[in-house]
This record gives C-alpha cells, structure tokens and sequence, in this order.
C-alpha cells in the first residue's frame, strides 16, 4: 500500500513504532512529484529544504519521544494563495511572481503547531478566480484522472496532489466552490467549513464575505483531521467566528440511523448530467440502507444564486485587488510617466484576462447609478438563498445533492465562454452564500472521471456533514480508487 | 441596460487598468452578456427584503488598545519594488 494511502492514526503508529521516519514520508512525497508532476502541474513552488529540514528536526523529536502534533509528519501541500514566510506565494498571478511574505498565515501557523511538513505550494486558477485552473498565468494543472481533463478549480493543484499521492493532503480555499468543485472532479473529499470556523488572516483575499479555508485528503477520517488542526477563533480576522470548537473525529461514529436528509430538485433536474444523477440517488440508497431517511425539498432561489455570487464576488474582488498597485510588494511596471500611470501599467500588466474581467465587473456593479441595481439587489437576493436553507433545515439534518452538475470538462473546452464556465458552480454558490458548511465526497465515475456528491449542513455543524460523510465512505470504495499515472 | 465601449474605457479608468483595443472589445461584449444573465435577478421582488453583507451576526470587533510588537522596517519594506532612506518609493505624484 503506497505511504500516503494509510490511515493518519496507521502512519502515526509506525512513526512511534519506528517502522518509518518523517525523512520516509517526505522523500515519498518528492519522490512522487518527481515522477507525476511533469504531466499533472500540481506545483508552482517546491519547498525541498525546508521540508527536509523539518524532517531531520520531527525525527529528532520522535527519537526523543514526548507529545506529538496532530498532524506530525504528514507532508502538505498549500494553495499558492496562503501566505508562507520566506516562501514564494504567487496567487498563480505574474504581479506576485516574485512576492516573498514576511509573514505566516493563521491556518498556516496552525499546520505548522500541529506538525504537519509543508512541502509546496499548489497551482490554482489566478487569484483563485476560475473552475479549471486554466486561469493560472504560469501553466494549467491537469487531472490526475485523465490529463486531457481539468482538474477543476480553483484549488485545482490542490485537489490533484492529492489525487496523484503527492502529498499526505493539501489546504484550499472556497469562495463559490473552490474546494469542493475540484475535490469532486480529482475524486477526493474536500470540505468547505462554515464561513469564518477558519480564519482568513493571511490568505490573500478575493470575495471576503465568502472566503473560506478547507482541506482536502483522501478520506473523511482525514478531513477531520485536519479541520480539527486548523479551526479556531483569531483575533486577525474581525470575521472569524468566536465559537466553541467540537472534537470532530469523535463524530464518525458511522451511525446516520434517524438522520433526515434533504434532496433539492433544484439540485438533480434540468442541467444535470444523467450519471451524475444516477450517481446521487445511488448514494442516498445507501444512507436508506443504513436508517436515515431522505425526501425531495426545494431552494426555490437556487437559479438566481450565479447571477448573484458573480455580482457580489466580483465587487469585493474589485475592491480587494485594488491593494495591488505595485507600491509594497508584486511587481512594478517600468518607466511610468507618473504615479497614476504606474498603477495602471502594473495592474494591466500583472493581471490575466480573467482577473481584469471580474475587477472590470465588480467595478462597474459598485460604481455610481449601478450600485442599488446591481450590488444592493444582488445582496437582497442573498438573503433570499439563505432563508432557502434555514427553511430546509428547519425540517431536515442535511441537504444532499452533487457537487457538479458534470464530470470534468476537457482543458480548453469552456475557455472564451466565461458565462458557461460559472454555470459549473451552479450546486456549490448557493452553499457559499448562505455560509453554511459542505463536503464533496467521491460517489462514483463517469467515463474514467470521478463523480462528487455533496453533503450540506446547518452552520457549524460539521460534526454532522462528517459524521453522515464518513458513513457513507464507509459502505463503498470510491474513495480507495486512485487514478493511473 | 446594455454597456457600450465607452463605459468599458470609463470603467477601466476606475479600475486602474490599460486595457489594449482588443481587450476594450472582448469585455464589452462579455461584461455585456453576464450583465444581461444578471438582470434575471429584477425577476424577483426583494420589496422589503434586507442586504445581506455578511452571513456571520458579527459587526465591528473591538479589542484592546495595547502596544504589540510590529514588523521592523527593513522587514516591511523588503517586497518593495523600490525604497529610499526606509521609506517605500513611488513616481512623481504631480508632475
């Protein structure tokens, strides 16, 4: 069995067992990129001598016994967007080719207190702006499934070292579905936490009312895991939540008898590809096999959720990028005739297509004579989804349905069409308005191409979504499949 | 409402961008044809209906006003694509 298919609790027993050194798991690590990443690009900066460093010094420490992290050994990777001191972390953007941090994000101090060894960091569509990593400005990540095909995004680099066994699991971020889109189409588990359960002090900010730190790893046990290490109140964040964090690992009982599940029609009729549906409704026999009970629901304003999140995202991005002015870090355009000029010139040379085209529209919502069409409707009609859901979990435990409406598309089949490129985010944006916490897990293949069914809960609830997640892995094996590289 | 060339330039000019013809081209027919997907939202009566900025019941976090350590100079100005004498430098802001 290859290392980084082992439960985290197996690899944990043979570290103290002294059947494997952290110096093991990071050579597999790098070892395995050596050998995948020239055809999957998960990549964009390797860390190979802080790694190694970090290894010599936790193999130190288990020689010495003593406490352990929770995640002590098991190599990560991170989306380029989360700030790692002294390493590079470019939002896959030319303007920040050469951005050093002075600094370490929360959710990355956090994975660095629990142990864990950071091996990367992950490719990722541009500011994490796109659904296949097409929009890096360096180059498109593949899918580890069939290269042919993207591996979603934004998170795309980090669904696909996960899926190709570069690293143990990787961070990533969700804004409309980030996480949960490309954990579906790389066939692995990727958890969208409730908005603010963990904290955005020092990911480079997109949409701030929406953005939200995950993991992404093999198996739900993991997830766990690795939400446990990274949730928290922090007081960098004025919105992270102040709340009690439960033990999540304790949650995965397998026991879903009495739970009621929700099933939107919005989410399995018109525009959904018949095998994903197949797929779903498989899935939610077995939760029927195993006591819990599902019936049809409706979030009535699930079609006008797009429309809405394009509005409302784009505008904070607008105002989110305008720090991007070539004054403190990324890079500056030479020879400005003045001051103006050299923000233009920076910001017009340091951005692709795609990221020019949301500033372009976040500008225009906010701007004078458009605001209260475009930007005040949009936030009224985000109201209108989230009483969608609290109707819907007044009555029910869960909402289950796909991640995506589709498997993976072939790289370069949806570039120019930006408008059909934000319809695959159809089932994810309405979760991402109403805040509320979703995991995608594996539940089947379409053609060689993995198929994600997602499970939605109350607000800080992820004790629920896990305990539900976990079962489900439980009675099938989609999960252990690993693509042919 | 339909978003002509002119309001691409204009809005271009807000958003600090330089935008080549082609560009200027390409995004008023897109910004054109997201515009108009979004005008499905005026199918829904929100009479009445609060904004949503925020999913979290949180509005402005105080702390305490007390000295913390802060990031050193050199360290703050080490991404600097130009500095002089500890400060960040910039072009002439009036010519």
């Amino acid at each position: 069995m290859a290392l980084f298919d082992m439960r985290l609790q197996e690899v944990h027993n043979k570290l103290v067992g002294k059947e494997l050194t952290v110096a093991d798991l990071v050579d597999a690590s790098f070892n395995r990129i050596g050998q995948t990443d020239e055809a999957v690009r998960a990549f964009l900066t390797l860390n190979e001598e802080g790694a190694r460093a970090s290894a010599v010094e936790l193999d130190k420490q288990l020689a010495a016994g003593g406490e352990r992290g929770l995640l002590f050994g098991l190599p990560a990777g991170l989306k380029d967007n989360m700030v790692t001191e002294g390493l590079l972390t470019t939002c896959a953007s030319q303007f920040l080719r050469n951005y050093d941090p002075i600094y370490d994000g929360t959710a990355v101090k956090k994975l660095k207190a629990a142990q864990s060894v950071l091996i990367g960091k992950l490719n990722m569509d541009e500011f994490a702006m796109g659904g296949s990593n097409e929009n890096s400005s360096y180059y498109p990540t593949r899918n580890p499934w069939n290269t042919d095909y993207v591996p979603g995004g934004s998170s795309g680099g980090s669904a696909a070292a996960v899926a190709a066994g570069q690293v143990y699991f990787s961070l990533g971020s969700d804004t409309g579905g980030s996480i949960r889109q490309p954990a579906a189409y790389c066939g692995v588990v990727g958890l969208k936490p409730t908005y603010g359960l963990v904290s955005r002090f020092g990911l480079v900010a997109f949409a701030s009312s929406l953005d939200q730190i995950g993991p992404i790893t093999k198996n739900v046990e993991d997830s766990a895991y690795v939400l446990q290490a990274i949730a928290g109140y922090d007081h960098m964040d004025s919105t992270s939540a102040n709340v009690e964090i439960p033990d999540y690992t304790s949650a995965l009982t397998g026991d879903v008898k009495g739970l009621r599940i929700g099933v939107p029609k919005e989410y399995i009729g018109q525009g959904v590809d018949p095998k994903v549906k197949e797929a779903v409704l498989a899935a939610l026999k077995v939760y029927e096999s195993l006591g819990a009970t599902w019936e049809e629901v409706s979030l009535p304003h699930t079609e006008y959720a797009v429309a809405a999140y394009y509005i409302l995202a784009s505008s904070e991005a607008s105002s989110n990028l305008a720090r991007f002015d070539g004054v403190r870090y990324g890079v500056r355009a030479d020879n400005p005739d003045n001051l103006i000029d050299m923000y233009r010139k920076s910001r017009s040379q340091g951005f692709g297509a795609e990221v020019k085209r949301r500033i372009m529209l976040g500008t225009y919502a906010l701007s004078s004579g458009y605001y209260d069409a475009y930007y005040l409707k949009a936030q009224k009609v985000r109201t209108l989804i989230k009483q969608d859901f609290d109707q819907v979990f007044e009555k029910f435990d869960l909402i289950i349905g796909p991640t995506a409406p589709t498997p993976a598309f072939r790289i370069g089949e949806q570039v120019g069409d930006p408008l059909t490129m934000y319809l695959n985010d159809i089932v994810t944006i309405p979760v991402s308005l109403a805040g509320v916490p979703a995991i995608s897990v594996p539940c089947g293949f379409a053609d060689g191409l993995p198929i994600g069914l997602q499970i939605i809960g109350k607000a800080f609830d992820e004790r629920t979504v896990l305990r539900a997640a976990h079962a489900y892995e439980q009675y099938t094996d989609h999960h252990q499949q690993r693509p042919q590289l | 409402m339909s978003i002509t060339l002119k309001d691409v330039e204009h809005v271009a000019k807000l958003a600090r961008l330089e935008l080549t013809e082609q560009e200027k081209e390409q995004f008023t027919g897109q910004l054109n044809a997201i515009l108009k997907y979004a005008e499905k939202l005026n199918q829904l009566d929100t009479e009445g209906i609060e904004p949503t900025s925020h999913v979290l019941p949180v509005t402005n976090v105080m702390r305490e006003d007390e000295n913390r350590e802060s990031v050193s100079n050199e360290t703050a100005l080490k991404n600097a694509p130009d500095e002089e004498d500890g400060q960040f430098k910039v072009p002439a802001v009036l010519e």
